[in-house]
């Protein structure tokens, strides 16, 4: 669905006024009556409710992860170990990890019927199937468009992921651009957000204010989804030279760098906990790469001993600092790996039963919800799809996910309508 | 008379679950395997008759060594315990097992005299251990990633380790000091689409006249979570520590070497699995290319050479075991 808002339909003009209006003070987002209750609005601007989602690029497998299944011709060589929570083991490939499960609570009965990489990773992140004709905002558009405060400086949707950066992805459909995420490539700051030391600060300031006029004036006649993001990155940017040090990691204690590991993984963490402690509402945090067909064992070996200590480091901050209530953590994929071990010592793609790991907001503490079978072939307790938990991750930071965006006076379920809440994850 | 273009499989022996690791004892009364149920088994030579070698340990076995008298197994486990086995036990139970390591034991590897075992794996330490007794007698670290196999030199005095890095190292093993490092780089490789290091030193041999050490794994990893590389040998001189030439294997887009083995005319072979299927691979010390190779019936994990010299014994995913004769 394009978006494209030259329609003046009132709610969009008073968009434009609110965006006007505080143009100076930074960038317009802010939420569309999606709360769950009016109440609740005051309440969340208090809470500022937050967003972080783990991606773990390519298939994390679930059997040495969340759901282990040792001495079963399917568990592969790792053991199970204890957790701070009686009860729920996880794979001893996460120790740390394992000292937090209080905070946490496993799914893990998720089954998405869908094997195809790009498939399943946009049914994680849209809560629906790909269909042709059709484009839904990505999971970080949505919380940025209903959790953004309307003066928040720095941008509400931020991807940290290994590669790429310095652009502003595609990903928030019919919410228009002002909600797609902005990429910071290996946790790098946006690009060009220095002043040049050879401009004045004071000579910044003119130039920009010379820009607004000349952009209202335009805008006055003819205002499009384009020309706003035009100008919205302009104020961005703005604001984001304003914030540069909100992206520098070298800030944060050399203790706090220490715990969180000096290798990328580490650092990106702490940036992500940097920012939310920022105000930002939503972080994605890409680890790669867990599409280990060949040499599964070796690979998640490497790859969660990276993930485990700065990730269990990241859950206790969040805890001790108090944030824990107000922030949401998804550890998800876009599908698990077989049960099965192949000819290479690999796992392939399996999405009938696998897990997602969650925490905070208003996610149970300490549990583990659903169940599969021994060898972790199927979901026998408590089965979640993509969608029932898409519902759920917006439930849990009080968002409604029954509720509805109006894009160009048309109502668009914010989730899929046929789907509902997971109540057994939400308290 | 060893004729690897001869080669066929002269005995084949199902168990019930993939097999990865294999030795012979040099008694030539059995074979020692470990399968992925956790689990040792022995085969008897003579008709492939299965014994269950239950308990010891928690999960898989990497690592299996036979004492030059054939008379004790040590085991090594993904669970880091070191097991002592009595070879020829009418119902095998460990004898002594021991929390060896943090994490999984890959390599086992017993002195030429029999006294010691050394022990390597994913915490990256050495460890010597008595074999007669179980005592640790000297440990140190060796490794920034994990050891991935380990060498005794003939002579004994002196011990090789092979890592994910693509280091191989040579220790004093009365010291545990470094004598030597030979850079096998070229079978390391880290990816940078896929953020992961990959291959590493994986198989470990001498030459019989003591004056080629050769490492053995991969190469050409253009994608290592898919399985898409090479199987690589690197010939180095021991005394000058350079790199003497290459083996390779044209024609095998989806493989690696698991583990070297040099025959008494100095032909040296390499086991290898992979997506292109399982193969015994021959070269001769002076011809880059392998002049034989001997395709086995399914991926193959691991070999090892029966004492009389002409037989090679083979672990597979598909649950084989193989004897395959290499003799005229």
């Amino acid at each position: 669905m394009k978006c494209d808002y030259a329609c003046h339909q009132p709610d969009h003009l008073l968009a434009r006024r609110r965006f006007l209006g505080t143009l100076s003070a930074g960038f317009v987002a802010g939420g569309l009556g999606l709360l769950t209750a009016p109440a609740a609005a005051a309440q969340l601007a208090k809470d500022q409710k937050r967003v972080i989602l783990f991606n773990m690029h390519g298939g994390l497998s679930q059997l040495e992860s969340w759901d282990p299944k040792p001495g079963t011709d399917t568990g592969g060589p790792f053991r199970a170990i204890p957790t701070s929570v009686p009860g729920i083991h996880i794979s001893e490939l996460l120790p740390q990890t394992a000292q937090q499960m209080h905070h946490l609570c496993i799914a893990r009965g998720v089954n998405t019927a869908e094997d195809d990489h790009g498939k399943g990773a946009y049914m994680m992140v849209t809560g629906r199937r790909e269909m042709p004709g059709a484009d839904y905002p990505k999971v970080g558009a949505v919380f940025a468009k209903a959790l953004s405060a309307e003066a928040a400086s720095l941008p509400g949707h931020i991807l940290i992921a290994p590669w790429g950066g310095g652009s502003r992805g595609n990903d928030a459909a019919y919410l228009g651009p002002n909600f797609s995420s902005i990429s910071l490539g290996n946790g790098k700051p946006p690009a060009n957000t220095a002043r040049p030391d050879s401009i004045a600060a004071a000579s910044d300031d003119a130039r920009n204010d010379f820009r607004r006029k000349v952009n209202e004036r335009f805008l006055s006649r003819r205002r499009t989804a384009i020309t706003d993001a035009y100008t919205h990155s302009y104020e961005q940017a703005h604001a984001m030279m304003r914030e540069r040090d909100s992206f520098d990691v070298t800030k944060e204690s050399p203790s706090d760098q220490s715990r969180y590991g000096s290798h990328d993984f580490g650092r990106h963490c702490l940036l992500a906990r940097r920012l939310l402690e920022r105000g930002v509402s939503f972080i994605q945090v890409v680890h790669s790469n867990y599409d280990t067909h060949n040499e599964n064992f070796n690979f998640h070996f490497e790859q969660l001993g990276e993930f485990d200590r700065p990730f269990a480091a990241f859950v206790a901050d969040l805890a001790d600092r108090g944030m824990l209530d107000s922030t949401l953590i998804v550890v998800l994929s876009e599908f698990g790996r077989t049960p099965y071990v192949n000819h290479l010592y690999g796992r392939d793609h399996w999405s009938k039963a696998w897990s997602v790991l969650l925490g905070g907001a208003r996610i149970p503490r300490g549990t583990a919800y659903g169940k599969t079978n021994e060898r972790g072939m199927e979901v026998v307790d408590g089965q979640v799809d993509h969608a029932s938990l898409f519902h759920t991750y917006l439930q849990a930071v009080g968002i409604d996910s029954l509720g509805h965006f109006v894009v160009d006076g048309r109502e668009i379920p914010v989730a899929d309508p046929a789907a509902k809440p997971v109540e057994g994850l939400l308290t | 008379m060893i004729d690897p273009t001869k080669s066929q499989v002269v005995a084949d022996w199902k168990h019930d679950r993939p097999l990865i690791s294999c030795r012979v004892d040099p008694q030539s009364r059995f074979l020692f395997v470990a399968g992925e149920e956790g689990a040792l088994s022995r085969f008897s030579l003579t008709d492939g008759a299965r014994t269950p070698m239950p308990g010891g340990h928690e999960t898989w076995v990497w690592s299996v060594a036979v004492t030059p008298d054939g008379a004790t197994v040590l085991s090594g486990g993904a669970d880091g315990k070191l097991c002592w086995w009595e070879s020829a036990a009418v119902e095998p139970k460990p004898i002594r097992s021991l929390p060896a390591h943090v994490g999984w034991i890959r390599a086992i590897v017993i002195s030429p005299d029999g006294t010691l075992a050394a022990t390597a794996g994913n915490d990256l330490v050495i460890r010597v251990w008595k074999v007669a007794d179980g005592s640790l007698v000297r440990e140190w670290t060796a490794a920034t990633k994990d050891i991935l196999t380990l060498l005794f030199h003939p002579q004994g005095q002196s011990l090789f380790s092979g890592d994910l890095m693509g280091v191989v190292k040579c220790w004093d093993v009365a010291t545990g000091t470094e004598q030597a490092t030979f850079d096998a780089g070229e079978l390391h490789s880290f990816n940078e689409g896929q953020y992961v290091h990959f291959g590493g030193v994986r198989g470990m041999a001498m030459s019989p006249d003591q004056k080629t050490l050769v490492a053995g794994g991969l190469y050409k990893a253009s994608n290592p979570l898919g399985n898409v590389h090479e199987p690589l040998v690197l010939r180095f001189d021991i005394e000058s520590k350079k790199l003497l030439s290459k083996n390779l294997c044209d024609g095998i887009p989806n493989g690696s070497l698991w583990r070297l083995l040099f025959l008494s005319d100095g032909t040296l072979v390499g086991v290898c699995g992979g997506n292109s299927g399982g193969f015994l691979l021959f070269w001769k010390s002076d011809a880059e290319k392998d002049f034989f190779r001997f395709k086995l019936p399914n991926i193959a994990r691991d070999v090892d050479l029966y004492p009389d010299g002409g037989h090679l014994a083979t672990t597979h995913h598909d649950g084989h075991l193989r004897v395959t004769r290499i003799t005229t």
